[in-house]
């Protein structure tokens, strides 16, 4: 939605004096994502505990962490997708209500129905629709700036083909030039690496790097440990809680990874599964 | 007499079938312009729930409404009002029918039950409820309840002038909606949670879409009665789904679909008074959904027969080629266009793949139909320099894939022809491209020596024409 359409903060708590942090001082006050003891439950089961993180403005920033530990949950919390149980969450130092034109979302590849009666354009093209605004169509500049996207991305030739018959690999820069179209400043990407293909993987990487050149920000969730230290300038390392999180070269260590993927934290799994069952009649 | 009968109901059933056709008379009119709208209104709202995959959702709403009908109608009898009146009733019926829909959500948010089976609850719960009501209602003494059966089973003749207005008034807001929110309804069937990050209000869609199939249900109660009023939300939509790969044209198929189904229903009904003509528009709209299943050009039945049969003539094609290919490889020079190509035997050739005689000679007559191959005479057969080109090109991508496979993907030579061989006849110039770059390949015409030694004979009788 465009700024002026975004409904106005549901309270108070936005409310931020010129220069001291909101969440107090030991936040960075210019951080691109800012989350402040966060705790986020499905169905009343924790998946993700206390979260107090600062992310840079102008990073690359992997989301690493093994299976369940909450990576997807993490960036979906920042969007209000999945109910906050409680904790803060600025974006550029607004609340998420006010700044959502300024972040970019690529969903899962597998989150939605690919036999979805749409050309790849026309899925771009939903980029532009918080700019368009309600009830009017897509116009001619729109279709234009989605183009360049896919030209971004290297599928201008495919912008007119139904989105079943892209490959994995193709579907999935579909979803990353949609993000582009928006010409964000954070963008969060919810595995964009998943089972693609080389010359996607290159393609998604350059993007990236472009991205960070013009100052953008970005978060990717991430699975393959063999090219954090290759892609990302920052990491966050999570399971179930924030295990570590900086710039990569001092926060990717055996010591970090041996606490991120051996042995579950059993005790955190065990207390939320009590939780949940607690409250359930 | 009988004999008189019959030609006498003939009689009028072809004036029957005239008066539709011609659109004759005021009444018949006015069921068939109330019967389209309805169709074409469920054509439109239906795509966007089918797409939404909450299609079923509109049968729960429907067996829903009866409660709320017979329950209207009891009231209005007992406080001396009208309890014929139309929409009197549907107000029962959509009320009804949304306390079916919250039931479902409440049994779905608060509880362990998923959405399938609170579905099933609710639906059977409130028709049963209904049904037991009617059954107390027929045994009233005052009024007459002999209409409410029409609403389960549909009755188009019970139509009057005021409620094809109605149900005109449904289907342009569904239209005027499809048109209006089209942008916004496509994101939300597409991408719900992309939607949401973007602050789209997906719940208050939801509910727009939602209260338009309350609309289209409750008006088409009387047509097509609540049993098989899903049948025009879901059977045009899918049906379109066939045509084409556009969401627009979807509606519009959909939409056109449904209107069609329900003028030949109710045709069909109008004509054969004794059968509901709820039945008779769902057996229509069965009709057009069967024949876009078949003949639909996006993934109709025969369209992916014919694909499916194109691949295969191409690979039989191409098998043929890459075989003479390879019996005459060693007789051509490396380089330009060769001055002779050999011919070789019909007995070399079999030799080379296990393939039939019969197989192989109708292969061979396609090639050469296809210019790709020429008949010497006395069983033997000659590249033509076109077909020498093209096989060149199925070797070459046939190697290329077996080298890739062995050199990166650790695969024994002695197992790479039989993978490659489903590869190589899909293999796009892209993924050739990709190949040759690996494989420091180049972009030479000639293929590179086979990694294995070549099936079949290795000399084969090669003849010089």
């Amino acid at each position: 939605m465009s700024e002026s359409k975004a409904p106005a903060a549901t309270s108070g708590q936005a409310a931020t004096s010129a220069n001291v942090s909101p969440l107090g001082s030991e936040h960075l006050p210019d951080a691109a994502l800012s989350i402040h003891d966060m705790t986020v439950a499905y169905h009343r089961k924790p998946v993700l505990w206390d979260v107090d993180i600062d992310v840079p403005a102008g990073k690359l920033c992997g989301i690493i962490g093994p299976n369940g530990a909450g990576k997807s949950t993490l960036i979906k919390a920042v969007m209000n997708l999945v109910p906050r149980v409680s904790g803060k969450v600025l974006i550029f130092g607004k609340p998420y209500e006010q700044n959502r034109h300024r972040v970019g979302y690529v969903p899962q590849r597998e989150s939605v129905d690919w036999d979805f009666p749409v050309s790849a354009l026309d899925v771009v093209c939903m980029g532009c629709y918080g700019r368009i605004g309600w009830l009017k169509p897509v116009s001619q500049k729109y279709r234009k700036l989605a183009m360049e996207a896919l030209e971004r991305v290297g599928l201008a030739d495919l912008a007119k083909r139904q989105i079943s018959q892209l490959s994995g690999g193709q579907q999935q820069r579909t979803f990353l030039a949609r993000a582009l179209v928006q010409n964000a400043d954070l963008y969060l990407m919810d595995e964009p690496f998943a089972a693609v293909d080389a010359a996607t993987e290159r393609a998604i990487v350059e993007v990236l790097r472009e991205l960070r050149a013009n100052g953008k920000t970005v978060l990717v969730v991430h699975h393959d440990l063999q090219t954090v230290q290759e892609y990302f300038d920052h990491v966050i390392m999570i399971n179930m809680r924030i295990v570590a999180h900086g710039a990569t070269e001092q926060v990717f260590t055996p010591e970090n990874l041996q606490k991120t993927y051996g042995g579950k934290l059993t005790l955190l799994a065990e207390a939320a599964h009590a939780l949940a069952a607690g409250k359930r009649k | 007499m009988s004999y008189v009968t019959a030609i006498a109901s003939e009689d009028s059933l072809w004036r029957a079938l005239e008066s539709f056709l011609l659109l004759r008379d005021y009444n018949t009119r006015v069921v068939v312009l109330g019967a389209v709208l309805l169709g074409a209104a469920a054509g439109l709202i239906g795509t966007f729930m089918l797409l939404r995959k909450r299609a079923l959702i509109g049968d729960a709403l429907s067996h829903a409404t009866l409660p709320g009908i017979v329950a209207v109608f009891m009231f209005a009898t007992i406080s001396g009002m009208d309890a014929k009146s139309l929409p009197l009733l549907l107000v029962g019926a959509a009320g009804s029918g949304l306390l079916g829909i919250l039931m479902v959500l409440i049994l779905r948010n608060s509880t362990r039950i998923k959405e399938d089976s609170a579905m099933g609850i609710v639906l059977s719960v409130f028709f049963g409820g209904g049904i037991a009501l009617l059954g107390i209602a027929q045994r009233m003494e005052q009024g007459h309840s002999a209409g409410l059966e029409s609403f389960i089973y549909g009755k188009t003749a019970s139509m009057v002038a005021s409620d094809a207005m109605l149900i005109g008034l449904v289907a342009l807001c569904a239209a005027g909606l499809s048109m209006s929110f089209y942008k916004e309804f496509r994101l939300i069937c597409f991408d719900e949670s992309y939607a949401r990050s973007q602050g789209w209000p997906v719940l208050l869609l939801d509910v727009v879409l939602m209260a338009m199939v309350t609309l289209v249900t409750v008006i088409g109660l009387q047509a097509v009665g609540l049993v098989l009023v899903i049948a025009l939300l879901v059977i045009p939509a899918a049906a379109a789904r066939f045509w084409t790969n556009r969401l627009w044209k979807m509606l519009v198929i959909a939409a056109t679909a449904g209107a069609l189904s329900c003028y030949v229903g109710t045709l069909a009904s109008a004509m054969l008074p004794d059968l509901p003509s709820g039945a008779m528009i769902v057996l229509a709209t069965s009709l057009v959904f069967a024949l876009s299943m078949f003949l639909g050009p996006a993934g109709g039945l025969v369209h992916r027969y014919r694909t499916y049969r194109k691949l295969q003539r191409k690979i039989a094609r191409q098998n043929v080629l890459r075989a003479i290919f390879e019996l005459v490889e060693h007789g051509i020079e490396d380089t330009g266009v060769p001055q002779h190509i050999p011919a070789v035997s019909f007995e070399a050739i079999l030799t080379k793949r296990s393939w039939n005689r019969r197989h192989l000679a109708r292969e061979l007559r396609r090639c050469q139909s296809g210019g790709m191959v020429v008949h010497m005479g006395d069983h033997h057969w000659r590249l033509t320099t076109e077909g020498l080109a093209e096989a060149r090109r199925i070797a070459r991508q046939h190697r290329l894939w077996e080298i890739y496979l062995i050199s990166h993907a650790d695969i024994a030579p002695s197992h790479v022809d039989r993978s490659a061989d489903m590869i190589e006849h899909v293999l796009g110039e892209g993924l050739v491209a990709e190949l040759e770059a690996m494989l420091d390949a180049g972009k030479k015409a000639t293929p590179p020596a086979s990694p294995h030694s070549i099936g079949g004979k290795e000399s084969g009788d090669v003849a010089h024409a």
